[in-house]
């Protein structure tokens, strides 16, 4: 932790609407500096601009952390077939405590979709998909409606923005699924199938929506692209750490005293980013029990372990964890934290699409166990039993989701193993019996 | 699937959806929907059309809609596509009704960030109100369902209602909701404590300008 973050000044924040205290439409965003003289950014050609978002340090926002530029260049150059390219945008936001890109639909719309125009002409894209969950009605009503203004403009369409480029944006709404935020069960459902994830290859940038070429990124990694390119990717590489660039939106929920979504530097510590922004822990600091600081996916960290950890990539990484989409969920020691962590055993059970054996029957097997470590009616012995049905589950699916319903089980085990014996314990109604030494 | 809702495919549900034809409107709205999509990839509109169809009937019914076998049945038809394929899709996506729901459909999250901000007392206030989880109130006014993460984690917890959100709940607030939609009144939509979407409660820690004006940033750039 050699750096120092210095806090993110207003002028370097790339979503100043966040709030929505201003109007979303077409004219107030360019008065704020979106679709300003995009075709000289279009000008700078399609190798030289994913050249420059690599040079940013930029990785995907969705949770993964795959670098934005590297991905846009396994796109085809050319089509030797006569097939085209497209460009899906996943705005499909479902991580249970992730809401930052239903901010950037509602409020900052335009962003995206000039976004989307440079990332598809940078990979040669015919027309990108933007897919928005069903339940954000709202924000996908303001996305049709900006869609129409930057067509009425010239902005998207034939010719978009004069630059000679024919671009086409199109929103398709989903309608509750979890799974849809994975890539491939999301071109699945744009193709008007069960989200089920596809395996894997062919990769999507060799046979993706309709059998093309396609690249599905986050809406804040492709809404951040207008920006870089008009400051420089040296301006976007000045925040943060070393191979954890940029700026981020960052999503507080739980047990703070204003919960809220803010963008700040990368790798800012975890108690800057509560007491600048979020009025501190609730109770105070020395009520904070434990972080889940990257969305439910990620296993959760233990209060002294969190407090000056660098909000990033490799930051949380290095404390088993990870940044995720920066949902940092925050409880306090009120909370019961196997109900927490069983809560979202729950929700992986829920959205399984039930495709491969070990998460359709694991992730049921995995929460009725956890409630039974709740309640405290279990066998000391089914400690054990559970990490080990995690570990098989683990690995052992077509997509990430078993994985997830898999880490927040061993983070809770790894750091809260004497609360769940404790219950254990008590429910049995006696002191421990501790075993005798051979 | 024990969980799975019984699917109505009486004869009863046939003699009232059997003639199920979109409004003009809709059928001018069904045709935009399918030129979003390459030629010959018309399935790829199937989950337009279903909430499409969905918000049709329920406009029949004046309730929050549902999808009879026979509403499917005639999407199938117009999207050149095995019924099944669409009954397949109806059955997989949570917002898709496959039984019917009251006039309004409640729909309180209770994964854990909405549960830490006290998503119990949201579920009190509608359990004092008559509604039971999974079920239709006898006067036909609310179903209530517990759904999974909505994405509206910092203004937990929230519910949705139809169309709209209401975030920042309490106990009273919830309470008060449910009353007002009971009565026939609008209540207020986003949250309902003092607080502007996403921002910190009592005003923003950044972007202050924003506030009152529409500030163009761009006069600070280096």
């Amino acid at each position: 932790m050699s750096d120092v973050i210095a806090p993110l000044a207003d002028k370097d924040r790339i979503f100043t609407n966040v709030y929505g205290f201003q109007d979303w439409g077409i004219d107030a965003a360019m008065k704020r500096g979106d679709w300003d003289n995009t075709k000289k950014l279009l000008e700078i050609g399609q190798d030289e601009i994913i050249e420059r978002i690599k040079a940013s340090g930029l990785r995907g926002r969705g949770g993964a952390g795959f670098p934005t530029g590297m991905k846009w260049s396994f796109m085809p150059k050319e089509s030797k077939d006569g097939r085209p390219s497209f460009l899906v945008i996943n705005a499909d936001e479902s991580e249970p405590g992730s809401c930052k890109d239903r901010e950037i639909v509602r409020h900052d719309p335009h962003k995206l979709l000039e976004g989307a125009l440079i990332a598809g002409f940078a990979m040669r894209a015919r027309a990108a998909y933007i897919y928005i969950r069903g339940e954000f009605i709202y924000e996908a009503k303001v996305l049709f409606a900006a869609v129409e203004q930057a067509y009425e403009k010239g902005f998207l369409g034939k010719n978009a923005c004069g630059s000679g480029y024919d671009f086409d944006v199109f929103v398709h709404r989903g309608a509750g699924a979890y799974i849809c935020g994975e890539e491939t069960a999301q071109i699945e459902s744009i193709e008007g199938k069960k989200g089920q994830p596809r395996l894997k290859p062919p990769f999507p940038a060799g046979a993706g929506l309709y059998g093309c070429p396609t690249t599905v990124n986050n809406v804040e990694s492709i809404a951040v692209g207008p920006t870089i390119l008009r400051r420089s990717p040296e301006w976007f590489a000045s925040f943060g750490r070393e191979n954890n660039k940029g700026t981020k939106l960052f999503q507080i929920s739980g047990h703070v005293n204003k919960p809220c979504v803010v963008e700040e530097s990368m790798g800012i510590s975890f108690k800057e980013l509560i007491d600048r922004h979020c009025g501190g822990i609730r109770g105070g600091w020395d009520n904070l029990l434990a972080v889940i600081p990257g969305g439910s996916s990620v296993p959760l960290v233990p209060a002294k372990e969190i407090m000056d950890a660098p909000m990033d990539f490799d930051g949380l990484r290095a404390l088993g964890s990870g940044l995720g989409t920066a949902a940092v969920i925050v409880m306090d020691k009120s909370t019961d934290i196997v109900r927490a962590i069983s809560r979202l055993s729950y929700f992986y059970k829920h959205e399984s699409c039930g495709q491969c054996t070990p998460c359709r029957e694991g992730t049921g097997w995995m929460w009725r166990v956890m409630e039974r470590l709740r309640s405290g009616e279990a066998d000391i012995s089914e400690i054990d039993m559970l990490q080990q049905v995690t570990k098989q589950v683990e690995g052992h699916t077509i997509c990430a989701l078993g994985d997830a319903a898999a880490w927040p089980i061993q983070g809770l085990i790894r750091h809260f193993r004497p609360e769940i014996e404790r219950r254990i314990n008590e429910n049995k109604g006696s002191a421990p019996v501790m075993e005798a030494a051979e | 699937m024990a969980d799975a809702v019984h699917i109505p495919d009486e004869a009863e549900t046939r003699a009232r959806w059997g003639a199920f034809a979109w409004t003009a409107e809709n059928a001018e709205q069904a045709k935009k929907v399918i030129a979003r999509y390459p030629a010959g990839r018309q399935q790829s509109a199937v989950m337009p059309l279903l909430d499409l169809a969905q918000r049709q009937v329920g406009a029949d019914t004046q309730t929050n809609g549902w999808l009879p076998v026979p509403v499917m049945e005639y999407i199938a038809d117009q999207l050149e596509m095995p019924y099944m394929r669409v009954y397949e899709v109806a059955t997989f996506y949570t917002m898709y009704n496959l039984a019917p729901v009251g006039r309004y459909h409640v729909q309180v999250c209770g994964t854990t960030p909405c549960m830490l901000r006290g998503s119990d007392d949201v579920f009190s206030a509608c359990k004092n109100k008559g509604l039971v989880k999974g079920g239709t109130t006898p006067d036909g006014l609310f179903t209530l369902s517990e759904v999974e993460c909505l994405g509206a984690c910092t203004n937990a917890p929230m519910v949705q209602i139809n169309d709209d959100n209401f975030e920042d709940l309490t106990y009273d607030s919830m309470s008060a909701i449910l009353d007002d939609l009971a009565a026939g009144k609008q209540p207020k939509i986003g949250p309902q404590i003092e607080r502007q979407t996403s921002c910190p409660e009592g005003g923003p820690s950044t972007l202050k300008e924003m506030v009152s004006e529409n500030h163009d940033y761009r006069g600070d750039w280096a």
